[in-house]
């Protein structure tokens, strides 16, 4: 009988090593997974016990964390002023998780990426949580209010950004929604009010700053003159004059605005082509040009990557390889050219600062929670290949500043609504068409001397960038220049 | 020769007083962690439970050292470690949970340490129990049907129907016929083991004994899992199997029984998969717990949340969330400890119960006659086995089934049962060893035979 016994016993031993090895399995290997299940409280319980940092815009706060009375989640989460932020902030949800800065700085918030050491032994074995570290944003509160007030309730997005050190100072889209009662503790508030977002027609929890991509339209013809500059062309270089671009190939022939020809005269230079955004000119010079330079260039501005922010921006658009009636379109931004409003910021910025695309970004410091700084603002070029940072020669951003000076102050500009007095002011317009019946999404991407860069887009407008989104623009930038 | 020596002496016993001193300590010491976890100032009520645990300690080994001198020095410390870490996380559980259970498995664990000192006071010779065979054979028969009897029935609590109620005490009579059933398998394989060795029919390539032999066998079994899949106590009668399959297999030498236990258990299991809407639900949520998290599959995906939330060292004592985890006092306590305690935690409970198993085990190689060796093999299968289902459930290593974990569940039935089932394993390797020593069991009620 003991020879059974013994394999009874080696029985039993396999069985307790197959324990154990699961045991490993689940504890070690599978933690990561298992931790961060959606339907596992453990984790977001832990971190609503501890007093998350501030989200900080000047010196307030637009996320806040305040102690709650009784109740398994010891801190509830508010935003003072739900809608001019939401976008940025995001919610910090029981049920929903977190989005927006809430979801992409939470190790910060939380302070998991400092080093947690206790204070004293109290502090050690009664395993209090030292609170987050508070993260204080590039945002500045007037261009913010501005571009808000600016867009006065339409459906749009302004980006403002620092030209000189890519640094976000306004980030607005409309339509917003509330955070708050999505950050409750109670999970039916959050339900009730989550449906109604998340069904809305209106897609309000799309942060058109940075979620949503347009076509550019004419504002695209930055990079179209960029393309052209580089290959050694000046401004003053000269196309024939016509009210209608014959494409080849195609039946679908490129106007001008209105049908009219490009001012005066039987020739027209490409900076009178850009300041009036004749459509005839840079129809024919995108075919002059072919689709791999274009490509190639609006790639080295950054299109077809994803910008660095801390926030999740959609990549720009534009497709390597296009025949000859789509590479047409292409150069005065229709047919597959779609672009971020927040790119475009990042486009006239490097016009702004002499040729450098900027990493933009929303992080101005990260401080501790006895105020120490723990980290800086993340300045620099946006090097990530195909990339290097410098899509254009200083010489060619000289050139452009001057095309987009030109193009706000000079006669028959499109742009003359953003020139504000005393500023030198540049930019361009851009009306593209989308789906019939729909109006068009009005543009404007300029600068006001170095000081601000900025992007607007409304969709579905009542009129063209010119007349539409300059005024936003100018709004915005005044608000950023007035210090 | 050191102090310590000179008051505990020598031998088998001086080990388990040692042990038994650190497994005290351990518990205390655990019980200490735990107040602080709450309040920082050392809770009074420690002194007294690590006091009373001493006391209960200190009762349990005098009595084996008068009843049982020579018996296995190992297996006690550990009951009452297992026991001790018991109690405190059934402790930690009313903290989180707003329970009043750890009073309860106090009294539970005097009165179980009791019976376990009464045992061996009064069976002196395990051998007893094998001329009382059918006896019980009925009573296991009785204990597994008296929860259906109206007056005793504690009615259906959980889905299951496995409580009676006698003078307003809730017990689980199925715990104390794991014991019985185990006696009289030992008794009657012992008494027809030599007529199930011999092969005299054939089916298909296997040979079997005549089946006038295997019958009262078959009949019994049979009928114990037939009550059990009545009283919806699946993971029972998996262990009843288990334990009867491994006897039979010491028993008769032949590796047919196991495998046509096998093949039965597959066919047993398809029926109850056809038959019973909770083995389905079981099975598929083992398959796939992610399908149904926040409703079939709560108790298991919060278990596996709980081991890995724990990880490598755990999030110490009093830091974890049991009042996640549905039945964290009683199936599912295992994890309460992966999680507390982490891997290295869950790995030395682990080890525990492997040693019980193997301990056990050795015990039934070294008995000195069939009948105690069957039954240990038998008590000892059961416990492993039973450690091995509900940890095994809990992991997803195996379909979960509510079942307890030996010594450290909440459950008074449990506790009991699990205590005489050491007692019965002292008492044979007690035999086993005086009998080496050449020393007499009959001699009674002697001091420490020097």
């Amino acid at each position: 009988m003991n020879r059974q016994i013994g394999r009874i016993g080696a029985v039993v031993l396999v069985l307790f090593g197959a324990l154990f090895v699961n045991l490993n399995v689940i504890t070690l290997l599978q933690a990561d997974e298992l931790a961060n299940h959606t339907a596992n409280r453990r984790v977001i319980i832990r971190e609503y016990a501890i007093e998350r940092g501030p989200i900080v815009v000047g010196e307030e706060a637009i996320a806040r964390s305040v102690p709650t009375e009784g109740g398994q989640y010891r801190y509830l989460r508010t935003y003072p002023e739900p809608e001019l932020y939401a976008h940025l902030t995001g919610y910090y949800s029981i049920v929903l998780q977190r989005s927006g800065l809430e979801r992409a700085l939470n190790e910060e918030l939380t302070g998991r990426t400092t080093e947690v050491v206790a204070q004293n032994l109290g502090e050690f074995l009664g395993g209090a949580q030292r609170p987050g570290n508070a993260v204080e944003l590039t945002i500045d509160r007037r261009a913010q209010e501005a571009a808000r007030d600016a867009l006065a309730g339409r459906e749009g997005a302004v980006v403002a950004i620092d030209p000189t050190t890519g640094a976000v100072l306004a980030s607005y889209a409309n339509p917003t929604f509330d955070p708050n009662p999505l950050s409750s503790h109670d999970a039916r508030e959050i339900n009730e009010a989550w449906a109604p977002l998340r069904n809305d027609p209106n897609r309000p929890l799309v942060d058109r700053a940075t979620g949503e991509l347009y076509p550019p339209g004419s504002a695209f013809k930055v990079i179209v003159a960029a393309a052209t500059l580089e290959a050694g062309d000046d401004p003053s270089r000269t196309f024939p004059n016509e009210a209608t671009f014959d494409v080849p190939q195609t039946t679908q022939d490129i106007s001008n605005a209105g049908g009219v020809r490009c001012g005066e005269g039987d020739e027209v230079t490409l900076q009178t082509g850009f300041r009036r955004s004749c459509n005839t000119v840079f129809a024919r010079l995108g075919l002059e040009l072919g689709d791999d330079v274009l490509a190639a260039q609006a790639e080295a501005f950054g299109f077809n990557r994803t910008p660095p922010l801390e926030l999740p921006v959609a990549a720009s658009r534009i497709p390597l390889e296009q025949d000859v009636p789509a590479t047409a379109q292409s150069a005065i931004g229709q047919r597959d050219v779609q672009a971020s409003v927040l790119h475009m910021a990042m486009v006239a910025a490097t016009v702004a600062n002499g040729g450098q695309l900027l990493r933009p970004h929303l992080v101005q410091t990260v401080r501790g929670p006895d105020g120490a700084i723990l980290r800086g603002p993340d300045i620099g070029r946006w090097e990530e290949p195909p990339g290097d940072g410098r899509p254009v020669s200083p010489r060619t951003a000289q050139q452009l500043r001057s095309m987009m000076i030109d193009a706000v102050t000079g006669p028959g500009a499109t742009g003359g609504s953003a020139a504000i007095d005393g500023v030198e002011v540049g930019g361009k317009t851009g009306t593209a068409q989308t789906a019939p019946g729909a109006g068009p999404v009005a543009w404007f991407i300029g600068f006001a001397g170095d000081e601000v860069a900025v992007a607007v887009a409304v969709p579905d407008a009542d009129g063209g960038g010119g007349v539409i989104a300059a005024p936003i623009a100018r709004a915005v930038m005044a608000a950023t220049i007035r210090d | 020769m050191t102090a310590g020596t000179v008051v505990i002496g020598d031998g088998p016993r001086a080990t388990e007083a040692r042990l038994l001193v650190g497994a005290v300590l351990i518990t205390s010491a655990a019980g200490v962690l735990l107040g602080w976890s709450s309040s920082s100032e050392l809770p009074p009520a420690a002194l007294v439970t690590g006091l009373a645990l001493a006391a209960i300690a200190t009762v349990a080994h005098l009595t084996v050292r008068v009843t049982a001198p020579d018996a296995d020095p190992i297996l006690l410390p550990i009951t009452f470690l297992l026991n001790g870490l018991g109690l405190v996380f059934v402790q930690r559980v009313d903290m989180a949970t707003g329970s009043e259970l750890a009073a309860a498995q106090a009294v539970w664990t005097a009165v179980s340490v009791g019976a376990f000192c009464a045992l061996l006071l009064f069976l002196r010779e395990v051998r007893v129990l094998a001329r009382l065979q059918y006896t019980f054979g009925l009573l296991t028969i009785v204990l597994l049907l008296a929860p259906l009897i109206p007056g005793l029935t504690a009615g259906v609590i959980n889905g299951a129907q496995l409580w009676i109620d006698v003078f307003g005490l809730r017990f689980q009579p199925g715990e104390i016929a794991k014991l019985t059933m185990v006696v009289f398998l030992a008794a009657y394989l012992e008494r027809n083991r030599a007529l199930l060795s011999v092969a005299t029919q054939r089916i298909g390539p296997v040979l079997l004994p005549a089946p006038r032999h295997l019958a009262p066998l078959l009949v019994a079994t049979g009928a114990a899992l037939v009550i059990m899949a009545g009283l919806r106590d699946l993971g029972s009668a998996l262990l009843f199997f288990g334990a009867f399959l491994a006897m039979l297999y010491v028993a008769t030498g032949r590796l047919a029984y196991p495998a046509l236990g096998v093949v039965a258990f597959s066919i047993g299991a398809t029926v109850a998969y056809q038959l019973f809407g909770h083995v389905r639900v079981r099975v598929s949520i083992w398959l796939d717990p992610w399908a149904d998290v926040t409703g079939s599959a709560y108790q298991l995906a919060q278990s596996l949340f709980a081991l890995a939330t724990g990880g490598l060292t755990g999030t110490g004592l009093g830091f974890g969330r049991p009042q996640d985890i549905p039945f964290s006092a009683t199936d599912a306590i295992f994890v309460v400890i992966g999680e507390e305690l982490g891997l290295l935690g869950s790995t030395a409970i682990l080890l525990l119960y492997l040693t019980i198993a193997m301990r056990g085990l050795k015990i039934a190689q070294t008995a000195r006659d069939e009948f105690s060796t069957l039954l240990a093999t038998g008590l000892t299968v059961f416990i492993a086995f039973q450690t091995f289902v509900i940890i095994g459930g809990l992991t997803r290593l195996v379909p979960l089934t509510g079942i307890t974990l030996p010594f450290v569940s909440y459950g008074g039935s449990s506790l009991l049962s699990n205590y005489l089932l050491i007692a019965l394993l002292l008492r044979i390797s007690d035999e086993s060893r005086a009998a080496v020593l050449g020393r007499s069991t009959q001699q009674g009620s002697g001091g420490p035979r020097a």
